[in-house]
């Protein structure tokens, strides 16, 4: 009886705590949804405040953080978003919360871009400064996971909009894309994992052709 | 158990969606405005939801009974409210609090341009001030086109609102650089001794300066050094004029890096090729050295060590204007070591140290020689009392030890307080033939400053600084203010007001140390507005100047000083950049008016000095192709006619204006550019960078001012050396940057 009463309890807790991430899933698949399909500012920032939150309340989950961080860099490329070091504070706040809970190359994926879109500022001045951080960061983020698929499809895109004259161009850019595009369709993200990217880069690879 | 969890799941969902509430309200700042885009959480449940642009939210939530509401929204302080939820609830309204932040907050702007690559505000960036035409990479030159710098071609240092070049001085990490150009030589104005490429942040200030610095009656230079390079680096120049070959070191751990530089600048081939007014008996030849090392600390902090050594001769003759068949030559040997040791460190609870030490000698061995037609010196007798003057050794020599410590202390939100205190040691000696003048001064301050930020849109700077001068045996106090208020979006208002004290320069002091120090009080308005591809501002001040030196004729050789002299200087300064109207072309234009008049030194009444025009204009002009990796440079700068006078000595050993007038107009065209053929390439195993450049290309003839002979019958004008200034040279680094190995050994 005492037994099976131990059982019994067990097998409460073990519903509570996969009703708990039962709950983490569906609101997480919801919240990308939401960010797939957000079209203004407005959505997305509501979207990574809904991540936020989500970050705030689970307190070990880096995802949460890394979507808030990605929807407020989604932001950070609309050319109508006037003051981009205000909205690349914003990002790096929800990196610094994500990297304390694990640093990983999803990460650095997003501290490229966010160190692109301040270079783009003012390029002639910031590329030593912003463009070296954009760099460091793809480094780091080959280093911890030399097959990422979207650290390449950044290094492509950071290529593409490189003059030729600088080294840069859709030559150089087109086998970064189809290594990129090779990665994507061998990956096997895990459930909830980033998956972004991969129509990016072959939009891209296209305009290479 | 599988099929046990999805139905206590379907139960809980259904419990869920059946019992969810709908919780709204508004969010306002303290001055009842709405807030935009916070986000409103139930704290530890994913529930919640967003402000829209009226300061409205709503959100649905599953959660019962009593749990705390946070808001949170960049730019204010987060709260947290408890709240009891039972069924649907409106008007939860909350009020947010405005959060001091250092990227929305106000900065005091009056009376100050900051350039650097870091510096909010910054009207200037370092790369500016090397790509600026007629600059040739002189630190000076470039802040010549800011408003309220004069275009004074005939001495070297910063004219600031009709205040003479000696009333304003230039800083290093926050110590006295007390030799910053070559040393002068008549009617030519020389070059500083420092490279911008030093520096990553310059902050020129043209009035109402900080209690951290004193002694200058007029204007602050403050060059804060580069911390640790980007990456280990060799770097070369070579043009006619200039060889030089230096390394960066840094360490791999990231945390240190040493370098040494090596310089040798000999005009002789330039001088041969393109004809020069005096006829120099030496070419002028400078060997430059310096070496740093910076030492990243553990707590964050950063220890910077600066040296340079220089050793410079040139030698060169001008007709003489008294005699009209003899000749005067200049003779200079100048030797400069210069070193400078800063330490800033953070303390913990709040607390920031910066600790400066700094110590300099500079010598020249001066001689001033009369020459006949084959040029043989040439002695005189008492009688032509007006020649022997013109026979002169001289041996200068300058010493300054210093130090100088900083703590600072952050308040609440981003308000701080600094304080500190420095000591300067000045030994002076000049043996002019067989008599030596000696002066030995010890200098201390004590300072204390706060930065208050009552809002993000209002700040205020209090300061004030005591000082002492042991040779003049006198003190002094110096309030400082500053208030800037925010007017809207990119816009503010700052005012600033204080006093400014200055020694007697020494050539008057080895006379008499009877003198006090001079005084000049500023009051300075300013308008700004700021984004990041456009500056507006417009500055308007007034100055008045007290106890200025004058000199007391005593005999022909011989004058006392004392501290009668006055004067004031007022005027209106514009200044507008714009990146943004035409694609890749970057300009500016500064405007300055100025109307100021002095009574001292030998003026026999209040007249405007003659280093002040009255109104001055650049406009500075940029465009890089990217097609050609090469940009192209254009500066015109005009200034009208300055005043000159000839003062001379009546038998009642009284001054009087034995002629004046005022010169032609002045204008400038010049013109750079740089070919940067490795632009942009992160990958570039070296980084080359053309430059070619050439100053007054119309070929306009400029008048700085006129000499006279001893009777003010014969005078002539001053003028450049040469009418153009060619300039061509390459610089070359070699520097491995690693950053894109990983992406290529993975392709």
């Amino acid at each position: 009886m005492k037994k099976s009463m131990l059982s019994l309890l067990f097998c409460g807790f073990m519903v509570a705590a996969l009703a708990q991430s039962e709950k983490y899933t569906a609101v997480m698949q919801k919240n990308i949804a939401a960010l797939d399909a957000a079209k203004t500012i407005g959505d997305l920032q509501d979207v990574a405040a809904s991540f936020e939150r989500v970050g705030d309340a689970e307190k070990t989950q880096w995802l949460p953080y890394y979507y808030a961080a990605l929807a407020q860099t989604w932001i950070g490329w609309r050319p109508d978003v006037k003051d981009k070091d205000v909205n690349a504070e914003k990002i790096k706040a929800y990196l610094a919360k994500a990297e304390a809970i694990e640093k990983n190359a999803e990460l650095y994926a997003v501290e490229n871009m966010v160190a692109t879109q301040q270079m783009m500022v003012d390029p002639q001045t910031r590329w030593q400064t912003n463009g070296v951080e954009a760099s460091t960061a793809l480094q780091n983020g080959l280093k911890l996971d030399p097959n990422n698929p979207r650290l390449y499809y950044l290094q492509g895109e950071s290529l593409f909009g490189t003059p030729v004259q600088f080294g840069g161009g859709k030559d150089k850019a087109k086998p970064v894309f189809e290594k990129a595009i090779a990665l994507f369709k061998a990956a096997q993200p895990k459930p909830l994992y980033p998956n972004w990217g991969q129509k990016q880069a072959e939009d891209k690879l296209a305009q290479c052709q | 158990m599988q099929k046990l969890v999805i139905t206590i799941n379907l139960i809980l969902i259904t419990l869920g969606s059946m019992a969810q509430v709908l919780i709204s309200g508004k969010i306002k700042d303290n001055r009842g405005r709405p807030v935009a885009g916070a986000s409103i959480a139930i704290k530890n449940t994913y529930d919640g939801g967003t402000s829209d642009s009226t300061g409205r939210y709503h959100f649905k939530t599953t959660e019962k009974g009593a749990h705390l509401l946070t808001v949170s929204s960049i730019g204010f302080k987060p709260i947290e409210a408890a709240i009891v939820i039972a069924s649907d609830t409106a008007g939860v309204d909350m009020v947010l609090k405005e959060e001091p932040n250092e990227l929305k907050a106000v900065t005091i702007t009056a009376g100050s341009f900051a350039a650097g690559d870091s510096k909010r505000g910054a009207v200037m960036s370092s790369l500016d001030i090397a790509t600026t035409a007629g600059s040739n990479a002189d630190i000076t030159a470039a802040l010549k086109t800011l408003p309220g710098a004069q275009q004074v071609g005939e001495q070297e240092g910063l004219f600031v609102r009709g205040g003479a070049g000696y009333e304003a001085k230039q800083y290093i990490d926050g110590t006295l650089v007390n030799n910053p150009y070559n040393t002068s030589v008549p009617d030519i104005a020389q070059r500083g001794r420092f490279s911008p490429f030093l520096f990553k942040g310059t902050v020129f200030s043209t009035g109402g300066y900080s209690a951290l610095y004193g002694q200058a009656l007029s204007s602050v230079l403050l060059l804060e050094s580069i911390d640790l390079p980007e990456k280990s680096e060799v770097d070369a120049t070579i043009s006619p004029l200039f060889v030089g070959l230096g390394t960066q070191q840094l360490a791999s751990n990231k945390k240190s890096s040493w370098g040494v530089n090596y310089g040798y600048t000999n005009v002789g081939l330039y001088f041969k090729a393109i004809k020069q007014t005096p006829d120099y008996f030496k070419m002028p030849q400078f060997h430059s050295g310096d070496a740093n090392f910076r030492i990243k600390t553990k707590r964050g902090g950063m220890i910077k060590y600066y040296a340079t050594f220089a050793h410079s001769t040139l030698g060169l003759r001008r007709p003489d204007i008294d005699s009209g068949y003899l000749k005067n030559a200049f003779d200079l040997k100048n030797n400069n070591w210069y070193n400078n040791l800063s330490w800033k460190e953070y303390l913990g609870k709040g607390w920031k140290m910066n600790l400066g030490l700094g110590y300099s000698t500079n010598k020249d061995n001066i001689l001033l020689q009369v020459q006949d037609a084959g040029n043989q010196p040439k002695n005189f007798d008492n009688s032509v009392y007006w020649m022997r003057g013109k026979n002169l050794v001289l041996v200068n020599r300058q010493d300054l030890a210093q130090v100088k410590e900083v703590f600072e202390k952050r308040l609440a939100g981003i308000s701080s307080v600094r304080f500190g205190a420095e000591y300067q040691h000045a030994y002076n000696t000049s043996l002019v033939n067989d008599t030596l003048h000696k002066l030995v001064d010890n200098y201390t301050a004590g300072f204390a400053e706060t930065d208050i930020y009552i809002t993000n849109g209002l700040a205020a700077k209090l300061g004030v600084r005591a000082e002492y001068s042991s040779t003049i045996q006198k003190a002094a106090i110096a309030p400082r203010l500053s208030l800037a208020y925010k007017t809207g979006k990119d816009a503010q208002v700052s005012v600033a007001y204080g006093i400014f004290y200055q020694k007697p320069e020494n050539t008057q002091l080895f006379y008499t140390t009877d003198l006090g120090f001079t005084r000049a009080t500023h009051y300075v308005i300013n308008y700004q507005k700021i984004s990041n591809d456009r500056i507006f501002r417009v500055e308007a001040y007034y100055k008045k100047y007290d106890d200025l030196v004058k000199t007391i004729p005593a005999s022909y050789y011989y004058s006392n000083y004392n501290n009668s002299g006055n004067g004031y200087a007022k005027g209106i300064e514009l200044f507008w950049r714009d990146k943004k109207s035409i694609k890749d072309f970057d300009y500016w234009v500064s405007y300055s008016y100025l109307d100021t008049k002095r009574n001292y030194l030998n003026f026999t009444e209040s007249l405007t000095p003659n280093y002040a025009a009255t109104h001055t204009a650049s406009l500075v002009m940029k465009r890089f192709f990217t097609k050609i990796k090469t940009g192209f440079n254009l500066t015109y700068s005009y200034a009208t006619g300055r005043p000159y006078y000839n003062f001379m000595v009546n038998g009642g050993n009284k001054y009087y204006i034995a002629d004046q007038g005022k010169t032609k107009d002045y204008n400038s065209l010049n013109f750079s550019m740089e070919y940067v053929p490795s632009a942009g390439k992160t990958n570039a195993k070296s980084f080359i960078v053309w430059f070619a450049s050439i100053s007054n290309i119309l070929g306009y003839n400029a008048v700085y001012g006129y000499n006279y002979s001893y009777n003010g019958m014969i005078k002539q004008p001053i003028t450049p050396t040469a009418n153009r200034f060619y300039f061509v040279g390459c610089f070359i680094s070699w520097g491995v940057d690693r950053s894109q190995d990983a992406i290529n050994n993975n392709l």
